[in-house]
């Protein structure tokens, strides 16, 4: 496997008022295959729209996105999506929607068994014949999961998967998720916006800045290789992971009130 | 305004009673019932099984009561149209200044011509007396002179009326030949007695407080009908026939609809160009009311079925398409980038992600094209039609048989609900996920 290049892409637009906006700007990356990388910035930093450029739904202005030596140009299943809710089909059970991947290849019986294995990898066995509705966030979040696995993707992408959930499911999610990412070996590109989660989930940390949308610093972390397979509470307790903690809070807070500042200095 | 004081005197009186009784009652002690906020909670508030079955009851008393129903015990009935004899005396004026007192007897039959004729008290003078026969429900008119030795030609006038006087002189009028006075009325036991325009006597017996059976028949001989209608048939068809035909005419108008509307909908909700080219077609026929397309659609194909199947399918066809429209705008973008990251192609999104995803509006839109092409084709059955639930009621209102219309209307009532139902029925078993993305 090779891996997945972010090759200088900038993204702007223009609005229907005149104006333009600068969504992103000559954001490179390189990311070798089985990293797990969590992107962290405040709100409008991007992180979102480079997510959907990887994942093919928008298409950068300059630059190009690499995978495997291919250029992306829209949507694969070599990119395997979890999104924060909402992404579940009501009207299939949890095993058809954790085998929706294999089934659109006509591969639905060949997968069958695969399917299985990963209803009892996320502890679903007894809830594969429920409609999704009738299950709990944390338990969605998991079909959510499976599903994305069941189709063997190349890199996967979440999108705040786990934001929509309560603090001790989420836990016990992100346990999930550390514990997958090494069983499975996957590229994971994950955005938070909870500070704690990325220095947990990351083993590489990118802290994006808005206006325009950049890469404003990035961090080697140790913290989720020491998470797999531990109680993440010990891993908080670590010191290093409070240092780096609060500083990434206080850069994040400078860049807030610069935010602020500026929109301020604009009203008046 | 009578009926609905007592109307809304049973509503308060039933309110009242039931939260009485029910305090004797054991309580539930589900969920709900120990909510101590339902004033304003919406959840809290539950159809009281209790209020619908006594509204029911209430409207059929009412009914019964104000008809004369058979089925409702007699203390219950409203004053009914006085039945029976009467009589008063009036006095007349001779031109010549002298008075004579005479009587008049009146009955009132129940069928015109049926009644014992009643005998007149002819007694003295020179006005004798009158016998009038009224049939119920009408008013009678009187030439008491008719027997008399000065008629109202010679110059006679009736003065006094069961001791009332009255001044009314029919032969008074202005240069456009209308009357001077006005008509004086004499209440007298039972009835009112006042003047027609050429003097004579008008006897209207008091009417009571029920409805005439030309206006409203009593539940007993609408159920009558519709036993003697579903085994004889009315104009030429059975009711079976009408209603069948009805029905027909709506499935097939609705399907053809739904079978245009909802690709159409789809098209425009996933194309810029299907979207432009239609909506200026689908926006304008929105809101034209189908039955405002009855004349035309009869100029064009006539009142045969051919004519009312195509504006039921016009009826049908706007509402499914923007259901469709709106059922494909429903779709979470998420669900559908989900779809083509787990490699679903175009058409695989449609078949599995945006057709499932749209049925929950495509039933709520089912439903109301449904609802409206009932009543549509009632609407068309009324302008023209051989067969068909509409024309059945409509020619019968114009022979005044209105049991046959109110039966109609019931039987009308009754199927909308029943396809309303039926269609919450399906909806709830092929769609269960609905509002529970």
């Amino acid at each position: 496997m090779s891996g997945l290049l972010i090759d200088d892409v900038s993204m702007r637009f223009e609005l229907p008022d005149g104006g333009a906006v600068q969504a992103l700007k000559n954001v490179t990356l390189d990311i070798k295959a089985g990293e797990l990388m969590s992107v962290l910035g405040p709100s409008g930093c991007g992180k979102t729209t480079l997510l959907n450029i990887v994942a093919g739904f928008l298409a950068p202005t300059e630059g190009q996105v690499v995978l495997n030596n291919a250029t992306v140009h829209g949507p694969g299943p070599e990119r395997g999506m979890v999104f924060q809710q909402g992404a579940l089909f009501e009207w299939m059970s949890v095993r058809e929607n954790v085998g929706f991947g294999p089934a659109m290849k006509g591969q639905k019986r060949e997968a069958a068994e695969r399917v299985d294995h990963l209803l009892d990898v996320v502890g679903l066995q007894d809830f594969k014949e429920k409609a999704v509705y009738e299950l709990s966030g944390g338990m969605q979040q998991r079909v959510a999961l499976a599903r994305c696995l069941a189709n063997d993707p190349d890199v996967i992408l979440m999108d705040e998967p786990l934001g929509a959930l309560d603090a001790l499911t989420r836990e016990k999610m992100q346990s999930l998720v550390l514990d997958l990412w090494k069983e499975t070996g996957k590229t994971i590109i994950l955005i938070t916006h909870s500070v704690e989660e990325a220095l947990l989930l990351g083993e590489r940390l990118l802290v994006m800045a808005p206006r325009p949308g950049r890469i404003h610093k990035e961090y080697r972390l140790p913290f989720a290789d020491m998470g797999v397979g531990n109680d993440l509470r010990e891993v908080k307790k670590h010191g290093d992971y409070n240092t780096t903690r609060e500083e990434i809070l206080a850069m994040i807070w400078d860049m807030e009130e610069e935010i602020m500042g500026r929109a301020e200095g604009a009203g008046a | 305004m009578i009926i609905a004081l007592i109307y809304v005197a049973i509503f308060v009186i039933a309110f009242f009673a039931v939260r009485f009784i029910a305090t004797f009652l054991s309580h539930r002690t589900d969920f709900t019932s120990l909510k101590t906020v339902t004033f304003g909670d919406e959840s809290a508030v539950r159809a009281d099984r209790r209020a619908s079955v006594i509204s029911v009851v209430a409207i059929f008393l009412i009914w019964g009561a104000f008809t004369g129903s058979s089925w409702i015990p007699r203390f219950l009935h409203a004053p009914g149209p006085f039945v029976g004899d009467g009589s008063f005396e009036y006095v007349v004026k001779a031109p010549d200044g002298s008075t004579d007192t005479s009587s008049v007897n009146w009955r009132v039959e129940v069928v015109r011509g049926e009644g014992e004729p009643i005998a007149a008290d002819e007694g003295d003078g020179f006005a004798l007396g009158d016998a009038l026969m009224i049939t119920k429900y009408r008013s009678g008119q009187l030439i008491w002179d008719k027997n008399d030795e000065f008629t109202r030609k010679d110059g006679a006038l009736v003065v006094e009326i069961n001791g009332t006087p009255v001044d009314f002189d029919p032969n008074m009028r202005d240069d456009n030949g209308n009357l001077v006075q006005s008509k004086p009325r004499v209440k007298i036991d039972n009835g009112t007695v006042t003047f027609t325009d050429k003097g004579a006597l008008s006897i209207s017996p008091n009417e009571g407080w029920q409805m005439e059976p030309i206006w409203l028949p009593p539940p007993e001989a609408v159920w009558k009908r519709l036993i003697e209608i579903s085994s004889e048939g009315y104009q030429n068809s059975t009711l079976w026939e009408h209603l069948g035909l009805s029905l027909f005419r709506v499935v097939v108008g609705f399907v053809l609809g739904a079978l245009v509307g909802i690709p159409l909908g789809y098209a425009m909700g996933l194309s810029n160009w299907f979207r432009g080219w239609f909506d200026p077609i689908v926006e304008f026929m929105r809101p034209v009311p189908p039955l405002a397309l009855i004349p035309l659609v009869i100029i064009w194909a006539g009142i045969g079925e051919t004519g009312k199947i195509i504006l039921l399918f016009l009826a049908a066809l706007w509402i499914m398409t923007i259901a469709a429209r709106a059922g494909v705008s429903g779709v979470n973008i998420t669900k559908v980038h989900a779809a083509y990251s787990l490699g679903a192609s175009k058409y695989q999104l449609m078949r599995h992600v945006i057709v499932p995803n749209s049925l929950p509006e495509i039933f709520t839109g089912a439903r109301v094209a449904m609802g409206v092409c009932w009543g549509t084709v009632v609407a068309a059955e009324l302008v023209a039609a051989e067969v068909g639930a509409g024309m059945m009621i409509m020619v019968a209102s114009k022979f005044q048989l209105t049991d046959i219309v109110i039966m109609g209307i019931i039987l009308i009532g009754i199927i909308g609900y029943g396809i309303d139902i039926l269609m919450r029925e399906a909806e709830k078993y092929l769609v269960p996920w609905k509002g529970r993305g």
